[in-house]
């Protein structure tokens, strides 16, 4: 249903990552970055009981807490994802990358894992948990397409920045108290590669998907009529934040840019004064001087545009998708609550089995009592999360701004200095008639 | 606004609106003059302090809107003695600096007359406008007015010409003054001189050099400046960006309940960051100006050069002449001919000459040769006293420049200082505000 192309890598078999596959990224057609979550998590709906959901809320609940306390201390799954290698096969060329797990976890039958996965991999469980819990937040995986323009964002290297991200994703599955239980979750950290395959076609077949698809269509068309007043806070709040975070996101990209124009400009500089103390006798010195500021300036601000890209332009960008995927689960939310309300209506009306459709009405009530305090519970930890990132990230680039002036200051102080020592020359040759 | 300077008594000029990079590079230069040579400032205190527009009829008969800037002076020894009168005034346009500084090319040759600031405003970054009625541009040009004047009253010859201190002091009558003095007509000669071509045998090689030199200093300043211009561009970007930030952060303040106050002041530090970047650019301009003064010298500096090469090649045709003559009469004595002439030739067809034709043409040759003896040594003289006359000048510009420039790069060292620690303490405090958050 979804074309999963990772990578587009020159034919020649190798293994190690070719440095200008970033240039070869941007030939992909626009529209297909369109392709983003809430349109694949629309289509998980959340009435999919799968093998791996358990029956009852109740036993979820005591599985795992809500509490947010025990990350620091109390930490026992460490995960990494490093290591991209490309593959070739005879009908594809694409990225694997090594995924690391060292677990103390009892559920986990080996305290360590080493498995290789792709892309396509992280798409396929970033699914299943989402159609597993489908109103909790799934921290976003990085875009599957590369919008063009993006590529200078994430300062030309793709890969790292998309192996970053996944390694994110990874670790905020295993933080969240919930997801990290998930036997999707497990299978995903353990597998063989076959394994995971086999593994993968379990579960409700296409067909299935497709008429869950239809009545999601069906309900989010009708709407739900009595939407509880927090949550309507909650969408609009999404609303402005999905606002702001995309106006962060543009700015931010938009000083990246500036600053490497300037940075361009600053290049130049330096050398112009370099040319002129060689016509110069007395200033020639001074001249290189000031020459050798600019040049080193030059090599902090290359630094800190560095910085930018690395540090506060992922995490916004990463923001920009969690609002998308905030949406999705709000949606979700609203059509489990209107499947209910459908069917209470039709208890009402329609001539038939009551007591069955009493039974399913309950099931389904259960179920929205369910979607709900399972989203309370989550959008509290989110919200936290992302203070916390947001806040470390700003925090970051203003203490690397500081540094940045901090280093140039230094370099005009130091030439300062030179300079003032020299004045009793001056005065020297100023009395000589 | 005059400040006083100290045991010498000498009030050094200037206006308060002067940064103090530049005051300072007034008082230096005032001082050194002053110990060594006499000059006008040890009497009066010269100022530009303001500049108004005015509106009259140009020389076709269209209405014009033109700047005149106010020419300011005072007695030194008013002031001295603890009486503060008022300047004497008059208002000068920039055409009259022009008049003004021409006349003094042509009547001083061997001096390097300091250079007017720009007519236009010209390797401007995008910001300053190219209007020569923006008020920025009139205030720097005001400054680089006063500095043309004061640069003057220091010069040991420039100083104590009678038409520059009546421009300094009578609005009205100089123009016709300095018309008056004939210089047009020297002006003009001295302008076809400049363009002609010619070919000098043995010039001076130090003016060679100078002439070298002053090419490659209008090359790699004039690039300096352009480049400098563009970089300045790109600053004021990126400071100017961040002010969206400012507006973001507000916005998103107001939805958020535990981040709300940290965002909101982050936002206003933003805000400072991206005003900041104005008067900091604003500074950087002086700097450009004073770089500009010396970018202008150098067609001073060729001025002189070609003057020495015009002196030079006037003395080598004069002694070209002598040796022409004498060795005509060398051979009309001796009967040899060996220099062709048409003369030679036709007598050699038509007949020798008599004797007395020949003794006639040998009294004519002997007067000339008296004569061209006459004027090889008055040129000689005349080339010497120049080469001398501006060699002691070129030198006395050298030390001005290499002063000057030096205290630039200073300058603009602390320039860059500022504007460092004004980034230090915006960032500081927003990083401040970002741990409220």
């Amino acid at each position: 249903m979804s074309r999963t192309i990772d990578a587009v890598v020159s034919p020649t078999q190798t293994n190690t990552i070719p440095a200008d596959i970033s240039g070869q990224m941007l030939d992909l057609d626009e529209d297909d970055d369109l392709e983003v979550f809430s349109k694949d998590s629309t289509l998980a709906d959340g009435n999919m009981f799968n093998a791996s959901m358990p029956t009852s809320p109740g036993s979820m609940v005591n599985q795992c807490k809500f509490e947010e306390d025990e990350e620091s201390d109390s930490k026992d799954i460490f995960i990494t994802v490093d290591n991209p290698e490309s593959h070739v096969t005879a009908i594809e060329t694409f990225i694997t990358y090594r995924v690391l797990t060292k677990t103390t976890r009892s559920e986990f039958d080996n305290s360590e894992y080493e498995v290789r996965r792709r892309y396509q991999d992280f798409l396929w469980l970033k699914g299943k948990l989402e159609d597993t819990h489908s109103t909790l937040i799934v921290h976003p995986l990085p875009e599957k397409f590369v919008v063009k323009g993006m590529v200078e964002r994430f300062n030309g290297d793709f890969i790292e920045t998309r192996r970053k991200a996944l390694h994110k994703f990874l670790n905020r599955v295993a933080d969240h108290p919930i997801l990290s239980c998930s036997e999707d979750f497990k299978v995903f950290l353990s597998a063989q590669a076959w394994e995971l395959t086999t593994y993968k076609k379990q579960g409700p077949g296409f067909l299935s998907r497709m008429g869950e698809t239809v009545r999601a269509v069906a309900n989010s068309v009708r709407g739900v009529k009595n939407r509880p007043e927090e949550f309507t806070a909650i969408q609009e709040y999404v609303e402005d934040f999905s606002n702001k975070i995309g106006s962060l996101d543009k700015v931010t990209q938009r000083i990246v840019k500036e600053q490497k124009e300037y940075l361009e400009e600053l290049k130049e500089y330096g050398p112009t004064y370099t040319l002129w103390s060689g016509s110069e006798e007395e200033l020639a010195e001074q001249l290189k001087g000031v020459a050798g500021c600019i040049e080193r300036c030059c090599k902090e601000t290359e630094e800190q545009v560095g910085h930018l890209s690395d540090t506060l332009v992922p995490v916004l960008h990463e923001y920009v998708l969690c609002a998308e995927t905030l949406k999705a689960v709000l949606r979700r939310r609203d059509n489990i609550q209107a499947e209910f309300e459908a069917k209470n209506e039709a208890l009402a009306t329609k001539k038939v089995d009551r007591d069955a459709l009493k039974e399913e009405i309950d099931k389904l009530e259960d179920r929205v009592e369910w979607a709900n305090n399972a989203l309370k519970g989550d959008w509290g930890r989110w919200q936290r999360s992302m203070r916390g990132d947001l806040k470390s990230a700003f925090l970051s680039t203003a203490e690397k701004n500081v540094d940045y002036y901090e280093k140039c200051l230094a370099v005009w102080e130091t030439f300062l200095l030179s300079q003032r020592t020299e004045p009793s020359e001056e005065t020297d040759r100023d009395n000589t008639p | 606004m005059m400040a006083d300077s100290g045991p010498e008594e000498i009030a050094v000029i200037g206006n308060t609106d002067l940064t103090s990079a530049e005051l300072e590079n007034n008082i230096k230069n005032t001082m050194v003059e002053i110990e060594k040579w006499t000059s006008l400032l040890r009497k009066m205190e010269i100022s530009v302090g303001e500049a108004e527009k005015r509106t009259g009829k140009n020389t076709v008969n269209m209405q014009e809107i033109y700047t005149v800037y106010l020419i300011e002076t005072r007695p030194v020894d008013a002031v001295t003695e603890g009486i503060i009168p008022a300047p004497d005034s008059l208002w000068r346009r920039y055409s009259e600096f022009e008049l003004l500084r021409n006349y003094l090319l042509v009547t001083y040759p061997f001096v390097v007359v300091a250079p007017l600031p720009e007519k236009r405003a010209e390797i401007v970054w995008h910001k300053l406008s190219a209007d020569n009625m923006d008020p920025d541009f009139v205030e720097r040009r005001r400054v680089g007015l006063e500095n043309f004047l004061l640069r003057l009253a220091c010069h040991p010859v420039l100083c104590n010409d009678k038409i520059f201190y009546i421009f300094l002091t009578e609005e009205k009558g100089w123009k016709e003054m300095v018309y008056e003095t004939g210089f047009q007509a020297k002006a003009d000669s001295r302008l076809k001189a400049m363009n002609a071509a010619f070919r000098v045998k043995n010039p001076d090689k130090r003016f060679t050099e100078l002439k070298h030199y002053s090419d490659e200093l209008q090359t790699v300043v004039s690039q300096l400046l352009r480049v400098r211009a563009r970089v300045a561009d790109r600053l004021y970007g990126v400071y100017k960006v961040h002010g969206n930030y400012g507006r973001v952060f507000s916005e998103w303040s107001a939805i958020e309940k535990e981040m709300g106050d940290g965002l909101q002041s982050a936002g206003h530090h933003m805000d400072a960051y991206a005003a900041s970047v104005d008067d900091i650019l604003e500074e950087e301009e002086h700097y450009a100006d004073q770089l500009k003064e010396y970018l202008f010298y150098t067609e001073a500096l060729r001025a002189v050069c070609r003057k020495h090469e015009l002196t030079q090649f006037e003395l080598e045709m004069a002694a070209q002449d002598l040796a022409s003559k004498k060795q005509q009469k060398e051979e009309l004595v001796t009967g040899t001919v060996r220099t062709f002439s048409l003369k030679g030739m036709t007598s050699k067809l038509f007949g020798q000459e008599t004797a007395e034709q020949r003794e006639a043409k040998l009294q004519v040759l002997e007067q000339q040769i008296e004569e061209g003896e006459e004027a090889v040594k008055e040129k000689n003289t005349e080339s010497d006293e120049f080469v001398k006359t501006a060699w002691i000048d070129i030198e006395h510009f050298k030390d001005q420049k290499d002063r000057d420039l030096k205290e630039a790069l200073i300058s603009y060292a602390i320039m860059q200082i500022s504007r460092c620690k004004k980034g230090i303490q915006v960032w500081t405090n927003a990083k401040e505000c970002f741990n409220k958050m």
